[in-house]
């Protein structure tokens, strides 16, 4: 039924989110997640999003889909820290390349889309559970 | 051949039919928010209605503009090449954004909750139109 196409929308939706929501917090959980080797080190992770468009003849759905996760491949940061076990022969360790306050943005922005699509899914659950009653009052 | 049924419904199912379409289609616009490259979307609900109720009665076409006025148009820009099954594809158009973006989606959150919400609402306001014109057929028929 095409009336049920929009909680797979929705739904699709969620679970983009859902799935950039685990990169923000896998990103701040190893922000400080040094390395004594700059190739070996944490790097920050982020989803790569993309429209899928039905059938040629079906232009209104469009869900989301994650094709991949993509690495960024900004140079790490590197500490000058010989007290730390990790530290190679300069005393050097590798922090990884997050930053922390574009993932808090990053975080924000994903709870607020999640939340727009739980809103979309609740209105139109009600709409079709009205539907449903109708001719019956 | 248009049974008398449809006739005394008027335009309300076409309409019913059209706005569900509509909010899948900014369903989708909203889920696909921070998707690069996204063009958002949306119904000429006028052209569409009047593609999708073809000859309507005088009344149904009467009550039809008064409860579903065309979307603004400044909103919307040129028409989709492709064909569609449901919607008349003259009346899917694509939106035109604001502001640019770097990632080239063109999806207004803001704007697109609030067409969202005005449909919903559009949505039920046919439901209720329906809803008291089969009761006064029930009344009519069993006569209490």
């Amino acid at each position: 039924m095409s009336s049920f196409k929009i909680f797979d929308i929705a739904g699709s939706g969620m679970s983009a989110q859902s799935v950039r929501l685990n990169t923000v917090a896998s990103n701040l959980a190893n922000a400080d997640s040094v390395s004594g080797d700059p190739n070996s080190v944490y790097r920050a992770k982020h989803p790569v999003f993309q429209a899928v468009m039905g059938n040629p003849g079906d232009l209104s759905t469009a869900q989301v889909n994650v094709t991949g996760i993509a690495q960024s491949q900004a140079a790490p940061e590197t500490r000058y820290d010989p007290g730390n076990p990790l530290a190679d022969a300069q005393g050097n360790v590798y922090a990884p390349n997050v930053n922390v306050v574009e993932e808090m943005a990053d975080m924000i922005s994903a709870s607020r889309s999640y939340q727009n699509n739980v809103e979309v899914l609740n209105t139109s659950r009600d709409m079709m559970l009205a539907t449903l009653k109708l001719g019956q009052s | 051949m248009r049974t008398s049924l449809d006739s005394y419904l008027g335009i309300h199912p076409q309409a019913l039919s059209l706005e569900a379409q509509r909010n899948e289609l900014l369903a989708a616009n909203l889920a696909n928010v921070d998707t690069p490259n996204y063009k958002a979307r949306d119904i000429d609900f006028k052209s569409a209605l009047a593609a999708a109720g073809g000859n309507t009665s005088a009344a149904g076409s009467a009550s039809g503009s008064a409860a579903v006025p065309s979307v603004p148009t400044p909103t919307v820009a040129a028409p989709l090449a492709s064909a569609s099954s449901g919607i008349d594809p003259t009346a899917l158009k694509y939106r035109v954004p604001m502001a640019p973006s770097l990632d080239g989606n063109t999806v207004d959150e803001q704007l697109e909750q609030s067409a969202f919400a005005e449909n919903s609402v559009r949505y039920q306001a046919t439901l209720t139109f329906l809803n008291s014109a089969l009761r006064d057929l029930m009344t009519a028929i069993t006569g209490s």
